[in-house]
Formats: C-alpha cells, structure tokens, sequence
C-alpha cells in the first residue's frame, strides 16, 4: 500500500489499486546468467500480428544471432537463433497459451565458441526513418513490458503524421516483477542510448522516462548515467505514484504529459510514443553490437520458487529450465505464471518456452492461490474507483452474466484494457475481467461470422 | 512429451485479490455495532436484548428456511441477514413487542430481500423494509417508548405480550426527543442527545458513540464516507438556514443532527452499498436527498421523525440515479488538447 499522500506527491492518473508488490524479495538481485541448456523453441508467432516465416530448414545449423525466420507481414518481426547449434525441428509445438503452433526448434551446440561476437555497429544517424523500421523489424524487436507489440509499427508514421514526444517506461507497475528495475540499475548507458536512437530518428521534442517511486535507485542510476548523453538535455526523468495499472501506455502518458488518449485511439493520435525500457536497451543492443533479440531479463519469483532470481534467460529457453536453475519449484507449488499476476497467463505445462514478452515467470504455493467465496454484486462500487479508464465493470459484469453484450458495448466494453483492477478489488469475488474478456472474444466471434 | 503438470492450478488473470470480502465488510459493521449493543444494554436493560435478538433471530430463520434451496442455510455465512436482523431491532423501541420484533425480522429479510433475489439484488435497505412494515402495523406501538434507568432486568409487559395481541399500554411511557420538539414545542439539552440517556429506539440514542463508531467504519473504508458526509451536511445546512430565520420556530441544527434516528440510520442503513448509487456523484446526490427529506418531514410531516422514509425514498431513487449518473470513460471526454504539453 502507498503511504497517505504519495498519490499526491508524484504523478499519476486517476482511479486505479495498490496491490501488495512484493517485490523485495528480486529487487536487490543482480541479473544473472543461465547454463547452456539442450533445446530451445521458437514459436514464429511471439508477437501480437502475423508470425514470423521460416528461412531454415531442419538439419541447418545455425550459429547465435543468425536470423531464423522473417517477418510474415508488415506488422511482425523477425526471430533469430538465440544460441548456436541446428535446426532439430519445425513445426507443432505448445506455446505457453496452450496452443500448438508453428515453431523452431533450436539443439544447441555445447562445445560451440560462446564468446560474443565483436561489435557490428550499424549507425542509425545517417538512416532515413524507412530504413530505420525495417532495421527494427528485421531485429525482432518487440515491446518487452509484456504485451510483444512490434516496436517498428510504433515507428511507421502515416503521411501527415509526426511524433513530438518519446515517453520511456520504466513503471514496472506488475507486483512481483523487478526486471526493468534491475536492468535499468545495471544498464542505464544501454537504456539512454537506445532512447537516444529512436529519440533523433523520430525527431521528437520531449523525452520522458516514467518510474515509480519505488524504484528512486533506478531513477538516480539513470540520473547518473545521462551525463554520458549530451544529446539527451531534453530528457526528463519523473517519479511516479506506485499504482497500479502504472505501466498502462494512456496511463503514463497522462501521469507524465497531461494528455488523454482518446478512446480507441493510439498515442499516436497524441503525437506520443511509449516504449519499454527493456525495448530502448535492445535496439541500443542492435545497433551498437549488431545483436537482434536474443534475450530478455526474466523476474523469477513468488512463494513457490525456491531461489528468487533475476534472470538473463536467451528466448525459447524452457521454463522448466529456467525454474530447475532457480533451485526448482516447492512441493506446494500450485500455479506458475508467466507474466506478472496481474495480467499474465497461468500454465499447464512447465515445457513451453520464454518468448519475447515474457517479463516473469512466478511460481505461488497453494496458501497464495486462494479462490475466494463469490456473492451477490453488492454494488459497494470499488470496481468503479479502480478501473483506470472510468468503466462501470459492475454494470458491466451484470450484463455479461445474461449474455447480453450488444449492450455492453453501449457501455464501452470495448474500452476496457483487461488489467484486472476490477476483480482484484471486487470484495464478492465476480470474476469481472474474466466475463470481459469472454464477452470480447464472444462479440469479435459474431463479428466474423457475420 | 507430458504437457500437463499434475497440480498446477489454471486460471485467469487477475492472480492477485484484495483481501476484503463481502462477508468480512459485514463482519466490519457488526463488530461497528457491538458497542451500540452494549450501551443500548446499559441504557435500556435485558428489553433492548431481547427485541434485537428477536429480530434478529426472525432474520436468520427466514433466510435458512427461505433461502436458496439447494445448500440451504449456506446463505447465512455472508453475515447479510444478521446484520440486517440487528439493525431491524436497534431501530425499535426498548418496550416494543417481542413477537412483533420477530415478524419484523421475517418481513426484512423475506419481503425486504429475498424476494429481490437475495443478496444485492434488493432495492430497500431490509431492516428499513421490516421497520417500515411494523410501523405501518402497529403504529401506536411503535411509538411508544420507555424511559431509560428502570434496571437492567426490567422488562415491560408490552415487551411479553403474546403473539397477535396487541401490547397493552400500560408501562410507564417517555417522550422522545423529537416528540418534545414537535408536540411540546421542548428542547432536550444537547448534552442528553450525545450521551444517549434520553428515550428513544434502542440504537439511535447516543450520538457521541455512533459518531465515533462513523469515523472507525470510514477511515476502515467500510462505506462510502461520502453518503454521511453528504447527509449531515445538507441536514445542518437545511436545518441551519430555518434555524436563523426563525429561531423560535425550528429547532438549532446542533439539535437536529444528534436527535432521533438521524446518526444511526445515516451511518447504518443509508450507508448500506446494495440500496445506493455507485458513482460519485449519484452518491452525493443521494446523500443530499436523504437530508433534504429528513428536514423535510421532521418539521412539516405528520411524524416526528423522518429518517426511515427519507432512506427508503431515496432508496428508491437510486437505480434512476444510476442510469442517469454513469461515469465518463477516459478518453471520451471534451477535453483534449494537443497543442504543447499540458505540463
């Protein structure tokens, strides 16, 4: 809970939750690194748009960085081996959601030379912003706060269309995850100037870097670090309130600039754009070093890990593995997330792999996975203070109940941004955002079937 | 390959709970109630007791033998039909009936929110229902009240009559506060109306308890401070505005706010989520209403008081409140600006 008064002290938007964070039991811990382990899986379809399309073939060999497969369309991205060794398979695999879907799976080569390459720096200045986007697109960048939109259609402005505004998130506003936060004490320079690229490249006016004031470290870590940046004076670093949903896109740009995004509509339309802090040290990554997306910082954590960690975990690596080298999970472990536990999503299964977008992986003992009685709505009104884009979930909840969802779009449903406050707050135990979600998924069904 | 590890549980996001529930916000307001109990023990003696647990226990045996059919009785755990058991009973007076204490019970929780569909789906708050019921039934009795101090173990013979009789009046009878003001045109001190030892229904008659009471279940964010807040307000301002006009007249808002059943009804029965608005403003509006009615009928109604109907009135207005006052989706206001930055 935030002290009485930090909301007033700090920017923030309106409405929202303040969940417990624990996070201090991964804050204080260093990133580390992971043995080599014997497979890694790639689904071509890590991102939110088409999936990426294969240029290998089983049996190829392929060393770290060698690009695997490339964008499928305009909005995807490329995938790339995260570590050398042969193409062992292509095609069903289990994706974290449950799915099979179409992947790459990699047999790692262990007596391959595991030095880093040298540096190919490519230099962004003298690109003009074309060049620019399919650069990033071929990288395989992606938003690593967690929801894996491609970077570079943020990027790919419409005619007539500018950007004045970068905004930098470093919220990190899920409970649990202390990734961002370790990665911007212990990369700042690679965070400035991949903020620094996009920055020139985009030709904005303002730069702001969002972080909650529960990280004021990261915030003096970064402090220190600009003064490497001489390009970046029009930088802002802002403290934010801890609240949740924080790391929200219209969330931070109204607690940092004031404005709204309309509904339906993108930053763009508010000549902004949001990116991850985690995204700004990966192009910074692709351009100095030449290294597309090969690795992310993974928070591993919650009662049912033996050894919390911060992890610098290569994609496709399986969650098993990952939890085996976090001293595994206890006896009572009953739920494993991959994600923060606000918005992420439970696994069946410990053999899927860790995709682009995977912030954490958190593993509950049974006394933290409590299933609450449920009850009448009594109409007390909390979900209205919490939901961050000013719904009625309540209404909302009744309706979805009967089926009756023509009518919940009267009432914005399509609005909602699916963070949970709603049902974290409801004191009945109705699963608000649950029935949102199926209530979404059952109204785009009708649309395409008509 | 083995896809599926045994134990793991799945579920959807959100993996995170407050861990406030419904039954635990009941529990809140009961133990908010204990100490009204209590002093109303002390006050009126084993009678106050007994009218509460009649009704109360009226409540509790219609909602088990009225309930959901399937896992009868599974219902009584929300803590919902004892709570709204022993509001029913802190509003009647100290001599009141037992019998008519129980059916009261029975009418709150059967017609006041069973038939609704139960839990949260009723319009009137139940123990207002029940109350409004006796009231209607029985009015004489109603309004009959004992005098404090005659001992703990001092039961009236009203309180023992036997069922379907009616009470005969023969105790001892007081006047209330409200009733002095109105009929005999008397004042009582401000100091009796905050300590309590001055007649009146068995919960309503310390102001000083149930303010500090008020204050606990705000700052525990029990209910919505804004529906006593917006009450009170408007009653001191109403009752003020009359009161400097015509002091003779009207009686001071000091005296308005801590006499009858305004306190405990503001704090316990208008408070109630299920029967209010949900928005912010709704809320204000309701609120606002409540005391303009209270005013209202305390000074130009038939009755001496006008709490309960002012409630249930605005009970009744709430789901019109509700459709009317939606909040604005973010986003969707007129209010955006890109020119520069708004900071």
């Amino acid at each position: 809970m935030s002290l009485p008064g930090t909301a007033a002290r700090f920017p923030s938007f309106r409405h929202g939750i303040h969940p417990a964070g624990h996070k201090e039991s991964t804050a204080g811990l260093a990133i580390e690194h992971l043995p080599l382990f014997s497979h890694y899986l790639l689904p071509l379809g890590q991102h939110i748009g088409a999936p990426s399309v294969p240029v290998v073939s089983v049996g190829d060999g392929v060393i770290r960085g060698q690009l695997l497969a490339e964008p499928g369309g305009f909005v995807s991205t490329g995938l790339h081996a995260p570590v050398t060794g042969h193409v062992s398979h292509i095609g069903p695999r289990r994706h974290p959601n449950g799915h099979l879907v179409p992947a790459i799976e990699i047999r790692a080569d262990p007596f391959a030379d595991d030095r880093p390459p040298p540096p190919s720096p490519t230099h962004a200045a003298g690109m003009d912003l074309g060049d620019f986007v399919k650069f990033v697109q071929k990288g395989g960048m992606v938003g690593m706060g967690g929801a894996a939109f491609p970077t570079h259609v943020k990027y790919a402005l419409p005619p007539g269309r500018r950007i004045r505004r970068l905004v930098v998130n470093g919220a990190e506003c899920e409970p649990y995850l202390s990734a961002d936060h370790r990665l911007m004490l212990e990369r700042p320079e690679a965070i400035l100037r991949g903020t620094a690229i996009v920055a020139e490249q985009l030709g904005v006016e303002a730069v702001y870097l969002g972080i909650e004031a529960n990280k004021l470290d990261a915030l003096d870590a970064l402090e220190r670090a600009r003064c490497g940046f001489p390009d970046l004076d029009v930088l802002q670093l802002v403290p934010l309130a801890v609240k949740y949903p924080q790391g929200a896109e219209k969330m931070l740009i109204k607690a940092i600039t004031g404005l709204v995004v309309p509904a339906g509509k993108l930053p763009l339309d508010v000549e902004t754009v949001v990116n991850n802090v985690g995204t700004m040290a990966a192009i910074a990554d692709l351009f100095d070093l030449g290294k597309p997306l090969l690795e992310r910082v993974v928070t591993v954590a919650g009662s049912g890990v033996r050894r919390p960690a911060n992890m610098l975990v290569p994609l496709g690596t399986s969650v098993r593995d990952v939890l085996e080298a976090c001293g595994g999970i206890s006896e009572d472990t009953s739920m494993v997330i991959m994600g923060g536990p606000m918005m992420g999503m439970p696994l069946a299964s410990l053999d899927v792999p860790v995709l682009k977008g995977t912030s954490g992986i958190i593993a509950l003992a049974a006394k933290d996975v409590r299933v609450s009685g449920t009850y009448g709505c009594v109409r007390c009104g909390r979900c209205l203070q919490a939901c961050a884009n000013f719904l009625n979930p309540s209404r909302l909840g009744r309706l979805a109940a009967v089926g009756r969802y023509q009518e919940m779009q009267k009432h914005y449903l399509m609005d909602c941004m699916e963070c949970g406050a709603c049902s974290y707050v409801c004191p009945s135990g109705i699963p608000l955002v649950q029935l949102f979600r199926m209530s979404k998924a059952e109204i785009r069904n009708r649309e395409v079937a008509t | 390959m083995k896809h599926t590890a045994p134990g793991l549980v799945l579920r959807t996001a959100p993996f995170l709970k407050h861990p406030t529930d419904t039954p635990n916000l009941m529990r809140q307001v009961l133990l908010a109630l204990l100490p009204v109990v209590v002093a109303a023990a002390a006050f009126f003696g084993m009678a106050a007791m007994l009218v509460v647990g009649a009704s109360t226990l009226g409540a509790l045996a219609t909602e088990y033998a009225f309930g959901p059919s399937r896992n009868r009785g599974s219902t009584l755990h929300d803590g919902s039909a004892l709570l709204s058991g022993i509001l029913l009973g802190l509003t009647l007076p100290p001599s009141f009936p037992l019998w008519m204490a129980f059916l009261g019970g029975i009418v709150a929780i059967g017609l006041g929110k069973l038939v609704w569909g139960g839990l949260g789906q009723n319009l009137f708050n139940p123990a207002l229902v029940g109350r409004a019921f006796l009231q209607a039934a029985f009015p004489t009795t109603i309004t009959t009240w004992a005098p404090q101090g005659q001992g703990f173990l001092h039961l009236s013979s009203a309180n023992l009559a036997a069922p379907l009789m009616q009470a005969r009046v023969d105790t001892i009878t007081a006047a209330t506060p409200l009733g002095l003001m109105k009929f005999q045109h008397e004042l009582t001190p401000l100091w009796s109306l905050l300590v309590g030892n001055s007649p009146g229904s068995i919960g309503e008659t310390s102001s000083a308890l149930l303010i500090v009471l008020g204050l606990w279940l705000a700052w525990r964010r029990t209910f919505d401070w804004r529906i006593p807040v917006a009450i009170l307000v408007t009653v001191a301002v109403f009752a003020g505005i009359l009161w400097i006009v015509n002091p003779e007249t009207y009686p001071s808002p000091l005296f308005m706010l801590f006499s009858g059943g305004l306190l405990f009804g503001t704090l316990f029965m208008a408070t109630d989520p299920v029967t209010s608005p949900m928005a912010p403003l709704g809320v204000w509006l309701f609120g606002v209403g409540i005391g303009v009615l209270v005013v209202l009928i305390r000074l130009w109604g038939g009755l001496p008081e006008g709490v309960m109907y002012a409630i249930l009135l605005m009970n009744a207005a709430t789901p019109l409140i509700d459709r009317v006052i939606q909040p604005r989706p973010f986003g969707r206001g007129k209010h955006n600006v890109l020119e520069g930055d708004a900071r």
